[in-house]
């Protein structure tokens, strides 16, 4: 059979985009020898950037897993006036430019504001913190695990939840024996897009916490400070670690076929 | 049993207005009415699922118009069999005992009880994504059982189910109900099923009940022409019944199986009726010859009356037959129906 015109057009745009995503990745990923990538992972610095960088995005993820689930089932379960502005706000991170994140929340963090001196009363510090860094990770990487997670509760049909309360379980029961193991793939899905875009932040974190540096400051400073090659073997390491954990996660999320 | 005062519910889309009912304990209730009736929203009313506006909920006497679904006592089957996708049969099945503080002992009993009751001991083991309709429905309505319910909301529980299921699980249904002291009330539009299963019905429209009462009332005296038409059958005689003959008037019908009572009504959709000019040489065991009283312009089809001696039959036929067949008032013509087109109750 002959194929159309179009059918050729829809196939080149693929393979553009293909090359436009994965050519910079494989060349960057090609630069740095093998010895260089040896000696950057020995290097203490770069070790606890890397870490910092992991452990405050998973803490964003885990937040956002305890204070979004209960949301994103609200917002999946009910109608009410003013659904669309809550889904607004819930999506206004995603949208606003990163720097921005960082200086509006410094102006609620610093001394000025009461949040700030309550903050400080309580001995929270939020500039140069990993308190800062993980505020910061949260605020961005939230919306993506509210979304993830209202979906999936919403592909749960609700009469599975009515019949569990008419068999006598009250709503916490039911949520915990039903809705829960029906929907947490879509939890870990949603842990993992937030984790990955928390991972990814810089304008943000920059203002907020140049110290203790993340790995993608990290990776910044080199840049400014030595070069490109400097900052590949950096770059690298992150990219290999972070790929590595989520596709683990990818795995566990992936729905077995005898089940469910 | 269930009384309902003055209910009424706005839920956007679906609004109930000044709804009172009351059943009676173990009566086996039909809820009837089109599509968007609000029947379904109802009976979760009756469960608890929706939240009323104005008016009142009683079960066994006890105001539960404010208790959470949990603490009514009302199991709800859903037509699409909403079993939990994760958990087993035996699982589904046993889901409610420890919420109504059924010992493991007490409940495996009732476990084995169900499945035999139910024909699910084969089944256990089983994930719901695996199993067939008549199946799905039966762990339900074992699931709807286990926990001992007073009340058991049945919403459409045979429609999505084929023929041979279906049977089967009407069968079923009678036979707990009639084993057990639980009331029953069912939402259907099937009437055919409504008269086989209840003895009690109430016919919804537009978030309102238009008639209730002793389901064969609904069916000889229905008050409204959406009632008539939502009933369907048209041709109802009173009859008496010998073996497997029905004697109405002066004539006499074939039925396809023997009544267990003496008197009664036989009925026969218009559309079951097939007219002709010559006497058929068919299958059909009921054939007798009339003369045409009226027709009736029925959009795709005609309304015709056709009088055999004191008896008026009522048959529905597309108005390219009625061309064909030239009929006309005054015109003789020939009709026939089997024997199982007859119902008799």
């Amino acid at each position: 059979m002959k194929r159309e015109p179009f059918f050729w057009v829809t196939i080149s745009c693929g393979v553009i985009i293909m090359a436009f995503i994965l050519l910079p990745l494989i060349e960057m990923m090609r630069a740095p020898s093998v010895s260089m990538l040896g000696q950057t992972i020995k290097d203490k610095d770069v070790l606890r950037s890397i870490w910092l960088s992991i452990y405050t995005a998973g803490s964003a993820a885990l937040i956002s897993f305890v204070f979004g689930t209960p949301l994103a089932y609200l917002l999946a379960r009910t109608h009410f006036k003013g659904k669309q502005l809550i889904e607004s706000i819930v999506d206004l991170p995603i949208v606003i430019p990163h720097p921005v994140v960082g200086i509006a929340i410094l102006s609620v963090a610093g001394r000025n504001h009461w949040v700030g001196q309550l903050m400080a009363e309580l001995g929270l510090r939020v500039m140069g913190s990993v308190t800062g860094i993980i505020t910061v990770l949260t605020f961005v990487g939230m919306p993506f695990y509210i979304n993830s997670v209202k979906e999936g509760i919403e592909g749960i049909s609700p009469r599975l939840e009515n019949v569990s309360r008419s068999l006598g379980a009250s709503m916490f029961s039911t949520f915990f024996r039903i809705t829960f193991p029906l929907a947490w793939r879509s939890m870990l899905a949603g842990i993992i897009m937030c984790a990955a875009r928390a991972v990814s932040e810089f304008g943000a974190v920059v203002i907020v916490a140049y110290h203790p540096m993340i790995a993608p400051v990290m990776i910044y400073e080199r840049f400014e400070a030595y070069g490109l090659k400097y900052s590949q073997p950096v770059a690298v390491w992150l990219v290999a670690l972070c790929l590595t954990l989520f596709l683990i996660l990818r795995l566990i999320a992936l729905p077995r076929k005898a089940q469910v | 049993m269930i009384k309902i005062k003055d209910l009424n519910i706005h839920l956007g889309e679906f609004n109930l207005h000044d709804i009172n009912l009351s059943i009676e304990k173990n009566q086996f209730f039909v809820l009837m009415g089109p599509t968007g009736a609000g029947k379904t929203v109802l009976l979760e009313a009756i469960a608890g699922l929706v939240s009323v506006k104005s008016g009142r909920i009683f079960i066994e006497d006890r105001d539960v118009t404010m208790l959470p679904p949990e603490k009514r006592g009302v199991s709800i089957v859903y037509q699409d069999y909403a079993l939990f996708p994760h958990l087993n049969v035996e699982r589904n099945v046993t889901y409610g005992a420890v919420f109504h503080k059924i010992d493991k002992d007490q409940a495996a009993k009732r476990l084995d009880w169900l499945a035999s009751q139910l024909n699910l001991s084969h089944l256990l083991r089983r994930h719901p994504i695996t199993l067939s309709g008549g199946e799905l429905q039966r762990v339900a309505l074992a699931r709807a059982l286990m926990v001992d319910p007073k009340v058991i909301l049945l919403d459409e529980p045979l429609s999505a189910l084929d023929p041979t299921f279906r049977e089967e699980v009407r069968h079923l249904l009678k036979k707990i109900h009639d084993s057990s002291d639980v009331t029953f009330l069912m939402v259907t539009h099937d009437f055919a099923e409504a008269l086989s299963l209840a003895t009690q019905a109430a016919i919804m429209d537009n978030g309102t009940i238009e008639q209730v009462g002793n389901i064969q009332d609904i069916f000889l005296r229905p008050c409204s022409s959406l009632v008539a038409d939502f009933v369907g059958m048209k041709n109802i005689f009173s009859a008496t019944f010998k073996g497997t003959k029905a004697l109405a008037g002066n004539l006499e019908f074939e039925i396809a199986r023997k009544p267990t009572n003496s008197h009664g009504y036989i009925a026969i959709r218009p559309e079951d009726i097939v007219i002709s000019k010559e006497r058929l040489a068919s299958s059909m065991r009921n054939s007798f010859r009339g003369v045409v009283t009226g027709m009736f312009d029925q959009g795709f089809s005609y309304e015709v009356h056709i009088n055999v001696g004191d008896i008026t039959f009522k048959s529905l036929i597309t108005k390219g037959s009625l061309f064909e067949l030239g009929i006309h008032e005054g015109v003789e013509v020939f009709l026939s129906f089997k024997a199982t087109a007859v119902h008799n109750f």
